[in-house]
């Protein structure tokens, strides 16, 4: 195996490997964009036919928790940011702090997640199992609110299994950066995990106020 | 056979990439491009043989108006595989992941993709979603068309469609990963001196290609996934009765399905744009307006997809934009067609196999590009949509165009990545013979179509019996076509005339290394400063006269 940091066969420099590596974590954020572009479309069809439901639905979301993540995962791109920067200037011990700053706060809003979909459990509103919106809703409304709930959690629920992968990915980071891998010369592994890391924050900022925030200020 | 030449009889090089390491394991954790392409070889032939036995068992069943062979249920299941076979495990991966896989490093000067660990995670992905599909044909089958519409497929189909479209969204990843793959590839690690207007349109095509790979194909993944948790947990997305969409999943399956007929086609054009002008030893015309026209086609080609929605009642404004995009895609495709041609204008032709593959390929696609023009209008589509017209169309494009293109690369390659010579005489009869058997299979059914015989039919009215008969006979002798290279390419394996490095000869990066190339490609990095397909000017392969280089394609170096 080869050892992160050498120049690997397929290369000719380090600059091109570098090169390399950074082209293909911003090609893979693009198909990413069109992977949950495909949701986005589905959620912006279905709430442009049912603007009510969708509202009312909204409203059932826990607006304090889904803010609290909110400013958690923000501030987890500021801790990632933080790390990226501790390696280009050389401060190799801040790199770990960060790291584990950064963890902690993913960690945080996965914990959230798991509490929010516990809350939608107990309310009967996971689509697939008996699905129930407020008793005496018609039955289109019940199903109109199921599609809505359908796209809740397809959307954050894909949302959070890429943050479990980049959870991962922080732990290896974590790994190699007290091993002292990395240096102002070589940081790649770091600064491509941050643009997963600000993209995966990025697609949260989206779903926030599309999912939490539909008419709350009627 | 007599030698009449003064060439020296070659023998194969002592140390290349067959050779350099035995056993399984070295073939199942390669990580080397070369070895990776036969993995996927072996996968595609594969595919190819299992939808080809479903398509000749849809076309016995079609030579009576009755249907000879199987249940209108179990119809509906062969037409359905046979799409799902040959679409995504046959014709989306062949010319890239086997042609492109092996000669993309080579013909840029490189010692293998950006990412070769990642390369041998495609196929992996590849064979998984392959198991899945299998699984589903075996326990059930599908019949619900290629094309998975809803709500027959996330309700109320009684086949295996869960484990098919997973199936189908795993495999979606390895092609996502390859166009990664070729586009970092092809941006970093072209060889000192090789700019972009010095790589072979071979890469151009291929650089198209992976745009779509990379922006198209995320979009089918979750469309099946979204159909798949539809199917499972009975959720609304695209079932009207929960206030869900079907045609939003047309959409949404369209925005993929109409870019991958180009990711089917654009790779075909770059092995025709290689192989005519080192058949017709001209340099090939207009190289710019090739390079270009492979982009184009990628781009305009994602606006055109409800043309394949004109009878859902879309508005007439979207189905006059739509109609009117996809006359303006068939402008670069055409483009082509006008510069191979005007590359054989006085050229000095030679009819080898690959020249047979590329000159057919040349006409079938010039019909079915125009017959798509018929179907692209609107009055007309009314009537011929769902028909035969439409089948026929596209199979002139995908078998006579893109499988054509395959076999005319696999023929003029092989001896670069065999060592070895096919048996031309052979090849040049099983040319003609699939040649002739493609149009007697699939000429006919645009005349059924015309006459109205619709498509996904297990029978049809007596009148349309002869035009049946005939597509079935046609199909037998097509099916020739392709056994004879099944068999003659496995032969020469073993027993072909070593063929040295440059047989025919041609003037790319990848002729100059060995036959077969040793494992690291080339023993020195080239330093490129020549231009492409300077077939007037390269003495040293006994081309050309005293001509003045080429002058570079664009301008500028």
């Amino acid at each position: 195996m080869h050892r992160t940091g050498e120049l690997y066969g397929q290369f000719q420099t380090l600059e091109q490997q570098k090169a390399s590596a950074t082209l293909g974590m911003w090609i893979f954020l693009a198909t990413e964009i069109l992977f949950f572009g495909g949701l986005f479309l589905t959620y912006t069809i279905n709430r442009q036919a049912y603007p009510d439901v969708f509202a009312d639905a909204s409203k059932t979301l826990s607006l304090p928790l889904g803010t609290i993540n909110t400013l958690v995962l923000i501030a987890s791109s500021l801790t990632m940011a933080m790390a990226v920067w501790s390696a280009e200037v050389g401060k190799k011990k801040l790199i770990p702090l960060f790291l584990v700053l950064t963890l902690i706060l993913g960690s945080i809003f996965l914990f959230i997640k798991g509490i929010e979909y516990h809350d939608k459990y107990v309310e009967h509103h996971i689509p697939g199992l008996p699905f129930q919106f407020e008793p005496g809703s018609s039955v289109a409304t019940n199903a109109h609110a199921e599609l809505f709930f359908s796209l809740y959690f397809g959307m954050t629920g894909l949302h959070a299994m890429h943050m479990v992968v980049g959870v991962g990915l922080l732990i290896w980071l974590l790994r190699q950066s007290l091993k002292g891998r990395f240096t102002p010369d070589y940081n790649t592994p770091i600064e491509n995990v941050g643009l997963y890391w600000h993209f995966v924050d990025i697609v949260w900022i989206y779903l926030y106020p599309l999912l939490y925030l539909i008419d709350r200020h009627k | 056979m007599a030698t009449t030449t003064t060439a020296p009889a070659y023998t194969m090089p002592r140390d290349h990439y067959l050779n350099s390491s035995y056993g399984i394991r070295s073939w199942l954790l390669t990580t080397d491009h070369k070895r990776i392409a036969w993995l996927y070889l072996a996968g595609v032939t594969f595919f190819f043989t299992l939808g080809g036995i479903f398509a000749a068992m849809i076309r016995i069943h079609l030579l009576v108006p009755n249907g000879l062979l199987v249940s209108p249920e179990t119809y509906n299941k062969l037409f359905t595989m046979h799409g799902v076979a040959m679409i995504f495990f046959f014709l989306i991966p062949s010319i890239p992941a086997v042609l492109g896989n092996f000669l993309i490093p080579l013909m840029i000067g490189a010692k293998d993709v950006a990412f070769p660990k990642l390369n041998l995670l495609s196929w992996y992905v590849y064979i998984t979603g392959g198991c899945f599909v299998l699984y589903a044909f075996a326990t059930g089958g599908l019949d619900t068309g290629w094309t998975f519409y809803t709500p027959l497929s996330s309700v109320y189909s009684n086949s295996a469609v869960a484990p098919a479209v997973i199936g189908i969204f795993i495999n979606g990843f390895s092609s996502i990963l390859t166009g990664i793959n070729f586009a970092v590839t092809i941006h970093t690690m072209r060889a000192p001196g090789m700019t972009w207007f010095r790589l072979p349109l071979f890469i151009w095509a291929h650089y198209a290609t992976s745009i779509i790979f990379i922006l198209g194909t995320p979009v089918i993944a979750i469309t099946l996934l979204l159909v798949a948790l539809e199917r499972v947990f009975h959720l609304g997305f695209f079932n009207p009765a929960l206030g869900g969409d079907p045609i939003l999943f047309q959409h949404l399956f369209w925005f993929y399905s109409h870019p991958a007929v180009y990711i089917m086609i654009l790779p075909a054009m770059g092995v025709i744009s290689e192989i005519i002008p080192t058949f017709a030893r001209k340099p090939i015309f207009g190289y710019t307006f090739i390079a270009a026209s492979s982009i184009s086609i990628a781009v305009i080609g994602f606006f055109v997809w409800a043309h394949h929605m004109f009878l859902t009642g879309e508005s007439t404004y979207a189905a006059l934009a739509f109609s009117l995009l996809s006359y303006l895609v068939a402008i670069p495709s055409a483009v082509k067609v006008f510069n191979w041609t005007a590359t054989l204008y006085k050229g000095s032709i030679s009819y080898d196999t690959p020249m047979l593959y590329a000159l057919g390929f040349i006409g079938l696609f010039l019909i079915g590009g125009l017959t798509g023009l018929f179907l692209a209008c609107l009055g007309l589509d009314i009537n011929i949509h769902d028909t035969y017209f439409v089948i026929a169309h596209f199979h002139y494009i995908m078998v006579g165009g893109a499988i054509m293109g395959y076999l005319g690369g696999l023929h003029f390659w092989w001896p670069k990545i065999t060592g070895k010579l096919y048996p031309e005489f052979l090849a040049r009869v099983a040319a003609i013979t699939l040649f002739v058997g493609f149009n007697l299979t699939f000429g006919p059914q645009f005349l059924l179509g015309l006459m109205g015989m619709p498509r996904r039919y297990h029978n049809y009215p007596p009148e349309f019996q002869v035009l049946n008969v005939l597509s079935t006979a046609g199909a037998s002798i097509l099916a020739i076509g392709y056994l004879l290279p099944m068999v003659y390419f496995t032969w020469s394996v073993r027993y072909g005339k070593v063929a040295g490095p440059n047989p025919w000869p041609a003037t790319g990066l990848e002729w100059s290394t060995d036959s077969p190339p040793p494992a690291e490609n080339f023993d020195v990095t080239p330093v490129v400063d020549w231009e492409p397909y300077d077939y007037k000017n390269r003495a040293d392969l006994g081309l050309g006269t005293s001509v003045a280089p080429l002058a570079p394609a664009h301008g500028d170096d």
